[in-house]
């Protein structure tokens, strides 16, 4: 890329490049079986609708091709749109899909994947490669949570008002409540062990991590606006003052 | 601007008609021009508390079916020239109403009107949705009691996600909490939730508190918005409520016991 700067040299600049950091899902892919891809991105999506709705995705090819696994990216890509997202990129690809994807339009994104994102299931034996999708990133809400209403984070979950009471609120990472916690709390939803849960007022009527779970009957002894964190700690869930 | 408040709640009867009827008077008699609809279809009960139920010719759903125009619908209120009502239907089904029907009666009354409230029916099925779905402002009728409230953090839930604002992602309908038959005799014996109480599980600007009051009835038993009876403490309680909507600063009242310390809602718990 050449720019004239002789042409320019008159005029003011109509414009400028600047370098940003920008937080996009990234889709870690564990297996070719489109279908099947599909299914469980559809499963993801309904979870949280909005949340998906023309955003924009980068595809992480690595973990596929480690294993020989091909797919086929025209086809791919032609799923994913049709499921309302918006592939802005590709990384981990051969050499031929990383070309497939610039025949798309699609950038192609150097670098390795980062094992955070799928830092979610390690089980010690797996029993067969189970088809997995997982991305990571953090969500953050302003708006308090009211009664029936239901967020889904694929990461963490910053919550930054009033969790209601028949609210649910969903995380495959940490949840963070600045504000009442009376809902249902609901962290490492995927099997993340580690998750936690810190909330600055904590009234809830279900707090969980991993599946382990205490309903309000069991949160008694728990002050309210008091900070406290919940991790698990051998199976056990325990709340501790911040 | 022409603004489309909701008048609604999620629990029935908690005031939201005699609400809707008494804003709509109290918008029109401070001088705008104001039109008042009742959504709630096969029920029809605005027309009967703003007395005009003799004079139904057309109504909401005639409207929607091009059955009748908008002007042969609307009814002038006899007590204020400002104030029109569009009265639901009391023969036909809740399905006769459409998302796109609203819209464009809506969007015909904005050219003339500047307030448009409307009266939500209960629940949180297609007449509540419809209701709300264009509303710029929603008036959340709450009543000092868990079950009521739980219904008014559902409904402010719909608000924020299921609104033709959160859909288009503009800026968000304002929510204001009406605390209506409120007694304050009754909250000292721990008979209701307090002001505060209500507030702590809401978090929601408190527009006002209606007292738990014998003119509600006695008013809409003669076909007169409470409004009207200017004496009577829930009459003086709206009053209050449509000056605060208009920006004015007016100190809440009916909070505490009839000559009891002012200041609770300062004050601690
Ligand atoms: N402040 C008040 N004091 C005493 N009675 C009241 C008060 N407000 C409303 N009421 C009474 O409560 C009953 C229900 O009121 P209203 O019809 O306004 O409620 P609503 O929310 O519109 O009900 P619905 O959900 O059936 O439409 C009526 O009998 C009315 O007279
Ligand atoms: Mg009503």
């Amino acid at each position: 890329m050449s720019i004239d700067t002789q042409q320019n040299a008159y005029h003011s600049p109509v414009l400028e490049f600047k370098s940003s950091t920008f937080s996009v899902p990234v889709l870690v892919l564990a297996s070719n079986d489109v279908i099947i891809i599909e299914q469980q991105l559809q499963e993801k999506i309904h979870l949280a609708p909005e949340f998906f709705k023309n955003s924009p995705l980068v595809f992480d090819l690595q973990d596929l091709n480690k294993n020989d696994l091909d797919i086929d990216i025209t086809e791919f890509t032609q799923t994913i749109r049709a499921l309302g997202l918006l592939p802005i990129g590709i990384r981990g690809g051969t050499a031929q899909q990383n070309q497939q994807a610039l025949e798309l339009g699609i950038p192609v994104h150097s670098g390795h994947s980062v094992s955070a994102s799928s830092a979610t299931q390690k089980q010690s034996t797996p029993p067969e490669p189970e088809p997995q999708v997982v991305a990571a990133i953090s969500t953050l809400i302003t708006h308090p949570v009211r009664s029936g209403q239901r967020i889904y984070a694929l990461g963490d979950l910053v919550i930054l008002a009033q969790v209601s009471a028949g609210a649910e609120i969903l995380a495959e990472g940490n949840i963070h409540v600045y504000g009442s916690l009376r809902g249902r709390a609901l962290a490492g939803v995927q099997g993340n062990t580690k998750a936690r849960i810190f909330c600055s007022d904590l009234q809830a009527e279900l707090i969980s991590i991993a599946g382990n779970y205490k309903i309000s009957e069991d949160l008694n002894g728990a002050v309210p606006n008091q900070p406290v964190q919940i991790y698990l700690q051998d199976h056990t869930l325990v709340i501790k003052d911040i | 601007m022409a603004r489309i408040i909701v008048v609604t709640s999620g629990k029935g009867g908690v005031g939201k008609t005699t609400t809707s009827a008494a804003i709509a008077m109290g918008l029109a008699k401070k001088g705008h021009k104001t039109a008042v609809i009742d959504f709630d279809v096969g029920l029809r009960n605005l027309d009967l508390i703003m007395g005009c139920e003799r004079r139904v010719v057309y109504d909401f759903v005639n409207v929607i079916n091009g059955e009748a125009s908008l002007n042969q619908a609307l009814i002038r209120d006899k007590n204020c020239n400002l104030l029109y009502i569009l009265p639901a239907s009391q023969t036909r089904d809740k399905d006769a109403l459409s998302q796109e029907g609203v819209g464009k009666i809506l969007d015909e009354l904005k050219k003339d009107f500047k307030y448009i409230v409307c009266d939500s029916p209960a629940g949180i099925e297609k007449g509540a949705h419809l209701a709300m779905y264009f509303a710029d402002d929603a008036f959340i009728v709450t009543n000092p009691e868990v079950s009521s409230v739980r219904d008014s953090d559902r409904m402010l839930g719909i608000l924020s996600s299921k609104s033709r604002r959160a859909e288009q992602n503009e800026e968000p309908i304002k929510e204001f909490l009406l605390l209506s038959r409120y007694s304050p005799d009754r909250v000292k014996l721990g008979e209701m939730l307090s002001v505060d109480d209500v507030q702590e599980i809401l978090s929601l600007h408190l527009l006002g508190v209606i007292p738990e009051s014998k003119s509600v009835l006695t008013a809409s038993n003669s076909g007169i918005p409470v409004i009207l009876d200017e004496k009577s403490d829930a009459g003086q309680a709206y009053a209050d409520i449509v000056a605060r909507y208009l920006g004015e600063d007016r100190p809440h009242r009916f909070i505490d016991e009839k000559k009891g310390l002012f200041g609770k809602l300062f004050g601690s718990k």
